[in-house]
């Protein structure tokens, strides 16, 4: 009687086991597809399909060579750019919102509240709400098109952000050492320099993987502020690979994942940084 | 020689602050001033805002005059479609599998990673592969319904009115809903393993452990999830630039897209910071609601 009461509940388990897992690959099928795609020539798919096992004789990497090379699409430039735009727009506001977050966590000043608040504010505000006075002032300043207008402005978003990240991480390192260095007459900036900076470089690791794939995956503010082909990031000459009317889904999904590769690789080194930037949203501070 | 005490925050708050308020305060407060700027006039009125809200041309249409059974209904009603189905599914989804994840499924971890991939990509990558997923021929849902011999789903979804929207709000949720597993899941982490153990012990069932303990003490991340979730519907933009354009017909255009449309095709800025202004106040509640909770 015993016996075949566990062997049911052993059953049950199992069996919630595999739909979870059958749902799990389910869910990876369209990376899948867009993996098997992207190794052969189009026609190959347009005939066979892609929901089988691929000819080895036909694999090739040409729709990767033809989307990094070709100058009509040209995602090796797309690529190049990318990586200056998000390393400078990474580097940038981890700096400067450091600085900020010291303050916010170990600093008492006139409008403190306020000026979280508008932090807060900024973090969740549309990228819409910006850009038409920008690019008029851009334009008038010479920035409109050039790297240094895209990185300042990615980078005055991005201090929103990490000072909110890096002010919750400075808050759980004990106040007792800021307080006792102040006894021995430590200045601020040697406190921060000293004793708070090196003990939050996890974090400081954390909040630039999360800004860099933020700027790398940003579509919108390189559509209005990058133009020409020499300065377009690597989002906008991806979609730019679907034609108006024809689809080469073999170039396509060699573009998709060239582009994509950056933040998958930068997520598979660092998983637990992200999972747990994103986390903490649902655990009560 | 040492600052005087109420300078020292300066030195650490004046560097950021000045790029914030010339890059984000001052642009947000001339987009509010430019909504109302009338081009013809040089006068402040809410002309923009009018001519915005009524247009009837399908590529930036805000709200429809007239309701058919199919899209286009105007971007502000695609929207709140959008919120309508993509929240609920991806709240209860996520909360449902966080639990078997948490208490019943091996390799948890693994598909976890899995379903997290989709807030790891470009959203103007996603709406490509959201393009694949429903393609004819080639992509996953057409060759199902195919299969399975129901002849109008096994055509491409996203050239026809009917499907356009449906194929885009379905495809962000297998985007988004890695995001809802993951905020879940770090919360049940808090919740101790022995409520559940003596749960079992009285013979509760797995539904009842879910409904009457792990449920109530997840309100916090559920909220999170939705509003997070809400926001996120409302400001989408790479995902439906990159799939559709907002076609066919515009039956899928968005608030964000259309601010876009009248920037860089119809290039009437003024229009544009208008319906910003619109997609701003139709998101302000919830961020409010955000920080207050944040503050709190």
């Amino acid at each position: 009687m015993k016996k075949s009461f566990i062997s049911r509940r052993a059953f049950k388990t199992l069996a919630l086991n595999l739909v979870v897992w059958v749902f799990a690959l389910a869910w990876m099928l369209p990376f899948i597809g867009l993996v098997a795609v992207s190794i052969q020539p189009y026609r190959e798919v347009v005939v066979k399909g892609w929901v089988r096992v691929p000819d080895l004789s036909s694999l090739t990497l040409n729709n990767y060579i033809e989307a990094l090379r070709n100058p009509l699409y040209d995602l090796a430039t797309g690529y190049r750019n990318s990586v200056i735009v998000a390393f400078l727009s990474s580097l940038i506001p981890v700096v400067a919102a450091a600085l900020t977050a010291y303050a916010f966590a170990n600093l008492d000043f006139r409008l403190k509240a306020l000026l979280f608040a508008t932090i807060l504010f900024i973090m969740m505000v549309p990228q819409q709400l910006t850009v038409v006075p920008l690019f008029l002032l851009y334009r008038n300043l010479g920035l409109y098109d050039t790297f240094q207008g895209i990185i300042l402005l990615h980078s005055a978003w991005g201090i929103a952000w990490v000072t909110f990240f890096l002010r919750n991480y400075f808050r759980f390192i004990p106040r007792s050492l800021v307080e006792a260095a102040r006894v021995d007459g430590a200045s601020e900036i040697t406190i921060f320099y000293k004793i708070i900076l090196p003990l939050s470089i996890p974090a400081l690791i954390a909040s630039f993987i999360m800004q860099f794939t933020w700027v790398w995956n940003d579509l919108f503010y390189a559509l209005v502020f990058l133009a020409s082909r020499d300065k377009q990031v690597i989002t906008q000459k991806v979609v730019m690979l679907k034609g108006e009317f024809h689809i080469d889904w073999g170039l396509l999904t060699a573009g998709s994942i060239i582009s994509m590769s950056t933040p998958l690789i930068l997520y598979v080194v660092f998983n637990k940084y992200f999972m747990r930037g994103v986390a903490a949203w649902g655990v009560k501070r | 020689m040492r600052l005087a005490k109420h300078l020292r925050p300066l030195v650490f708050l004046a560097p950021p602050f000045t790029l914030i308020a010339v890059f984000v305060i001052y642009p947000i407060l001339a987009t509010f001033y430019y909504s109302f700027y009338d081009k013809n006039t040089g006068l402040l009125s809410l002309n923009n805002y009018k001519e915005v809200l009524l247009s009837s041309n399908p590529l930036n249409m805000i709200i429809a005059r007239s309701f058919s059974h199919t899209p286009p209904w105007g971007a502000l009603v695609h929207n709140l479609v959008w919120v309508a189905l993509h929240v609920p599914i991806v709240t209860f989804l996520g909360l449902i599998i966080a639990y078997l994840l948490k208490y019943h499924v091996r390799g948890s971890t693994i598909i976890k990673a899995i379903l997290f991939l989709g807030i790891v990509i470009p959203p103007a990558v996603g709406g490509l592969i959201i393009r694949f997923m429903f393609e004819a021929d080639i992509g996953i849902v057409p060759i199902l319904f195919s299969y399975v011999g129901v002849e109008s789903l096994s055509k491409t979804w996203t050239l026809y009115p009917q499907t356009a929207l449906l194929a885009l709000i379905l495809g962000s949720v297998w985007l988004w809903l890695g995001f809802s597993v993951t905020v879940f899941a770090a919360a049940m982490e808090t919740i101790p393993r022995s409520h559940i153990e003596a749960a079992k012990v009285f013979g509760a069932s797995t539904w009842q452990i879910f409904y009457r303990i792990v449920a109530p003490q997840l309100k916090p991340a559920i909220t999170v999830v939705v509003v997070m979730t809400l926001l996120w519907d409302l400001k989408i933009f790479d995902i439906v630039y990159a799939s559709t354009g907002g076609g066919p017909g515009g039956s899928t255009t968005v608030l964000a897209l259309v601010m876009y449309n009248y920037f860089a095709r119809a290039l009437d800025y003024y229009k544009s910071a208008a319906v910003a202004v619109i997609l701003t106040l139709v998101v302000i509640p919830f961020i409010v609601l955000i920080i207050r909770r944040e503050r709190g």
